[in-house]
């Protein structure tokens, strides 16, 4: 049997001691899993190792943990793959980032990942009285929102969000992806009150920064970056949201921007935000923004002529590609987690 | 070799000294760029928040005038942004994954005459250098090594996730290039904690306190793991670090003075350029006042 080395780190608010690492040598086949090695050690070194562990199958989302700096669940990752990706031959166990550590490998996962699924309501509110038999659900509709119930719940998004990490209010990955499992199911009578609670909440819809970390980390591919998108796409073009944050405003000012000048001009792009250069919105903004202005003036970045003009502009088909698909009766998404990846002919 | 090169919006915007610099830096390397100046913005993931189609539609469009350069003796299409790559990377994903759909795409282009033809190559400069032109070439041309130059390499998002995506695997890892060409230049590379996180750029209208408290962040981390400077393959990363890092350093309470190199500015120093040529004297936060130029880079040429 192979050895493998696995450097877990270690902490136990009882005993005082500083959180630290600790190395064990499991002797395992390298085809089974992360969890197993840490149980093994567990077992045989050191029985108050503390992991949390269910169904070892992937299925349940207990053994959510970072292995090698990133978040993945335990059962899930072969000690080989693991050993192969390891900085220098040790493969290093870490709890889960985001959330409060409780022992040793289990993280709070009721002070922040529950606490955020709750916050998006996470449940069927029907319009109306039922009817008389079952609720029927197109096919179609159904299919649009397994991507999002593939879920596990096992924060592994949540653990690397970068938004997360400096606005710890953000409602994050996992939880926006469950709104838009209810948000997509036409049984639902409150789709326009969810996204527009989530659009107006300072740290909800808009506070996400597009790092795809949440993507990369998802053991299910749920994506959650990609429903958020998907949320914004129903705020703000189907219900009209016009949020606080200036999520809409920013994307319609990027939008219109394009549309104009094929290149984006920068200097239209920050006033138009928050509004339009004279909106009251945008006139504190720009005070604030003006020593950094006037130091890109002085540098040389920009020149006063190319900041108030835009040489460039959209070329005739760039607007007509703007006209046509803006003027279609219902946007056209292709999903390719539903569609499948085409098998290559050649 | 002759690309088809897709500079971007930043890089002609506010951020003019990346595609200047990069102008210097091909001839030195034998590329040949041919702009494709029709083509427009990629949407840098905001159009495809919006629409996902215009944003498909229009990134087809611009592979599509790329193709059009392959064709007539391109090897490929080049950019130097990373969010270009990524936004791009993830249209034509979309495209290439489904026939149908990229036929309807191509419907809307077909006005133009234009046809996106599924598999385009699409690198960033910083792929191309490692892959096509090879570390072992660029260090052959190396004029003036970057002895004694501590850099930290800041990679942002958008080229390096979705790893998948990215096509970044064992044979090809994209996210240690930067790594590689800083050792290749014979800089010292520096590792910190901020290296592959966000620049929070995207949400800086949104919600300034946290865009900004990532940059910040990520310029202090590399100044506790004392690098000189930080160089970045994206120009919108290179906004919040450098042209925003006053005020990122207001938001985390720390003095932060560290310069930010666009790659081909860190290149163009290696294979003798001047630090003005490369457009260095437009930075926010002066390379000069933290690099001794005397000691470190110009004096092993």
């Amino acid at each position: 049997m192979p050895d493998y080395t696995l450097r877990i780190r270690r902490y136990s608010p009882e005993n005082g001691d500083a959180a630290h690492w600790e190395d064990f040598q499991v002797d395992l086949d390298g085809s089974r899993s992360v969890l197993d090695g840490v149980l093994q050690a567990k077992d045989r070194e050191d029985g108050s190792i503390g992991i949390r562990c269910s169904c070892r199958a992937g299925i349940c989302g207990s053994c959510g943990v970072r292995i090698n700096g990133k978040p993945n669940l335990a059962c899930r990752t072969h000690l080989d793959e693991a050993h192969a990706r390891a900085a220098d031959g040790v493969i290093v166990v870490e709890p889960m980032g985001n959330m409060p550590v409780l022992k040793d490998l289990i993280v709070d996962m009721d002070a922040v990942h529950w606490k955020k699924i709750q916050r998006v309501t996470p449940w069927l509110l029907p319009d109306g009285p039922p009817p008389e038999r079952e609720y029927v659900v197109p096919p179609d509709n159904m299919i649009d929102v397994t991507q999002t119930m593939a879920c596990i719940q096992c924060g592994a998004c949540v653990s690397d969000c970068l938004s997360m990490e400096v606005d710890p209010l953000f409602i994050g990955p996992a939880a926006l992806a469950k709104a838009y499992r209810f948000v997509g199911d036409p049984r639902d009578g409150h789709q326009e009150q969810r996204v527009r609670d989530l659009a107006e909440d300072p740290h909800g819809l808009y506070d996400c920064t597009h790092c795809f970390n949440c993507i990369e980390a998802c053991p299910k591919g749920v994506a959650p970056m990609s429903q958020i998108m998907r949320l914004r796409r129903i705020a703000g073009d189907d219900h009209h949201v016009e949020d606080r944050n200036n999520g809409h405003r920013h994307e319609m000012a990027f939008v219109k921007n394009i549309e104009k000048n094929g290149l984006l001009h920068e200097a239209d792009l920050l006033p138009d935000s928050y509004g339009g250069k004279l909106h009251p919105r945008a006139v504190p903004e720009l005070v604030s923004s003006l020593p950094i202005i006037l130091r890109a003036l002085q540098r040389g970045k920009v020149t006063p002529a190319g900041a108030l003009l835009h040489k460039h502009k959209a070329p005739k088909d760039v607007k007509r590609i703007f006209r046509d698909i803006e003027g279609r009766e219902e946007r056209y998404e292709l999903n390719l987690y539903v569609a499948g990846e085409e098998e290559d002919a050649s | 070799m002759k690309v088809a090169y897709w500079p971007g919006c930043v890089s002609r915007g506010f951020a003019p000294e990346l595609h200047g610099s990069m102008a210097r830096v091909a001839p030195l390397l034998d590329i040949e760029l041919v702009e494709l100046d029709r083509a427009a913005c990629c949407g840098a993931g905001v159009i495809a928040e919006h629409n996902q189609e215009l944003a498909d539609t229009l990134n087809a469009r611009t592979f599509a005038l790329a193709q059009q350069e392959i064709a007539g003796g391109a090897e490929l299409m080049m950019n130097i942004c990373s969010t270009c790559q990524g936004a791009q990377s993830e249209c034509q994903e979309r495209l290439d994954g489904n026939t149908p759909y990229r036929d309807h795409v191509n419907a809307t282009l077909a006005a133009e005459g234009l046809t996106y033809e599924k598999g385009i190559t699409n690198k960033h400069f910083l792929w191309l250098l490692v892959e096509e032109i090879g570390l072992d070439e660029v260090r052959r041309r190396v004029k003036r090594p970057l002895t004694d130059l501590r850099v930290g390499p800041f990679y942002g998002c958008y080229i390096v996730r979705p790893s998948n995506r990215l096509g970044i695997d064992e044979s090809h890892p994209r996210d240690t290039y930067l790594h590689q060409l800083i050792d290749a230049l014979g800089g010292t590379v520096v590792d910190y904690a901020g290296q592959y996180k966000c620049c929070g750029f995207p949400i800086i209208t949104m919600n300034k306190e946290a865009s900004l408290k990532q940059a910040g962040r990520h310029v202090g981390d590399a100044t506790d793991a004392n690098a000189d400077c930080l160089v970045t393959p994206c120009p919108l990363c290179h906004l919040n670090l450098d042209l925003q890092q006053p005020a990122a350093a207001a938001v985390v309470g720390r003095p932060l003075n560290m310069p930010v190199l666009h790659l081909p500015q860190l290149l163009g120093l290696a294979l003798g350029l001047e630090p003005k040529e490369l457009g260095m004297n437009k930075h926010v936060v002066k390379p000069s006042s933290v690099i001794d130029w005397t000691t470190s880079v110009v004096a092993a040429a």
